[in-house]
């Protein structure tokens, strides 16, 4: 169980840096976009685990991602972009975009379908987590009284 | 009103600065809340104040209050490049807290622009690998895929980047990538070098998912960037479906 652990945390971390280092990110932030790609894909990962599905998994992933990568871009004064984005990659889902799309070359049009509104409602899931975080992100805009 | 020579001079600088940032925030893949948010910035710490933008993927406006006239400046090439979005945003913070002038902040942009250092390349094919395999690994498959997953990834990502550097056709890359990892797995399996092509694939194909255009358009359409946020959504479906023709044409033909 704690290795099958360490191995989702060690994975996970190296898999962010690296898509990090495909994509140019500053020296100095690498090392905490591993740890937000970390945070994300544990917390997803541990959800799953519990069998709720993958649509409130990808939406809290989505939301410590968000949250995490928001600490990060304050403490370091970073763009929040530049943890968002590596950060996110393991929960892009690439795996079900693929097998819809093999479902449609192979003519089951019905199974592909399935597949494809899967991955719709996995990006909306990943939106709202977004969407969410920007609520809780910025509390005093949303305090502030309108004149 | 009529404005003095200098004066004009002075707002032309301003613009020319202000646009410059905006140009290179978005080529190197930044949200358009950032971009307006900086070009706005920089024009009120130079002494504009209520400038008016209107910025698209594709091309930038921006006028000043007193002035009569709009500049505008197209934007050709989209690509990622994080570093530079970082040093934007530096640049733009140094000249808030006046520690450079308006001259200094254009020549640092324009040198900025120029040449800010990538990964060798060696290092960028290395980590598609390394993204390809523990990808793998973690979405559930098995070590006899480790090295096979790793392989393909490298191999597919090195296409890809010659084919984007050389041709200027979009997403042709990505369409000649995917067919590559399609085919060399496929061998792989089929000389019974690697055990599962579903999920070699699925590994392979990760550094090519356009993770930062899908991010990107959702934060610009959250921002009400909606015109925006349209353009991104249909560069990231295009290149997607690149990458599942490239990948279809392996099944129709192998299996």
């Amino acid at each position: 169980m704690w290795g099958q652990i360490m191995l989702q945390a060690v994975f996970s971390y190296l898999a962010t840096v690296a898509f990090g280092i495909c994509t140019n990110v500053p020296h100095r932030a690498l090392n905490a976009c591993g740890l937000t790609g970390v945070a994300g894909w544990l917390v997803y990962w541990g959800l799953v685990q519990f069998k709720l599905g993958h649509m409130l998994p990808n939406l809290v992933g989505a939301f410590v991602i968000a949250m995490v990568s928001l600490f990060f871009a304050r403490r370091n004064k970073i763009p929040v972009i530049i943890f968002n984005i590596p950060g996110l990659v393991p929960l892009v889902p690439g795996g079900i975009a693929y097998r819809a799309v093999r479902s449609f070359v192979l003519g089951d049009y019905t199974q592909g379908i399935g597949f494809a509104v899967q991955v719709l409602m996995i990006a909306g899931a990943i939106a709202v987590g977004f969407m969410l975080a920007q609520l809780v992100g910025s509390p005093s805009q949303l305090l502030k009284r309108k004149d | 009103m009529q404005l003095g020579v200098a004066q004009v001079a002075e707002q032309n600088e301003i613009l020319d600065t202000c646009l410059m940032a905006g140009r290179i925030m978005i080529e190197s893949g930044s949200e358009m809340y950032r971009v307006e948010d900086t070009m706005q910035r920089i024009a009120h710490n130079a002494g504009a104040s209520a400038s008016s933008i209107f910025s698209t993927p594709t091309g930038l406006f921006m006028a000043l209050p007193d002035q009569d006239v709009v500049q505008i400046q197209p934007v050709t090439t989209r690509t990622i490049n994080l570093e530079k979005v970082d040093r934007v945003n530096a640049l733009s913070r140094q000249f808030a807290d006046h520690k450079v002038t308006l001259t200094q902040l254009h020549s640092r942009l324009r040198s900025l622009d120029r040449d800010v250092p990538f990964f060798p390349l060696w290092l960028q094919i290395i980590a598609a690998a390394v993204v390809s395999c523990t990808l793998m690994i973690i979405y559930g498959g098995v070590w006899a895929d480790f090295i096979p997953s790793a392989l393909v990834g490298a191999v597919g990502y090195a296409v890809f980047y010659f084919i984007r550097e050389r041709l200027t056709v979009s997403f042709l890359s990505e369409f000649m990538a995917a067919f590559t990892i399609g085919l060399l797995a496929w061998l792989l399996v089929h000389w019974h070098l690697g055990q599962s092509l579903d999920m070699i694939i699925i590994g392979a194909v990760m550094p090519l998912v356009p993770g930062v255009a899908i991010t990107n358009a959702v934060r610009d359409m959250l921002a009400g960037h909606i015109l925006s946020g349209i353009a991104r959504g249909m560069e990231a479906l295009f290149s997607v479906s690149a990458i599942g023709i490239g990948i279809a044409l392996i099944f129709r033909f192998f299996s």
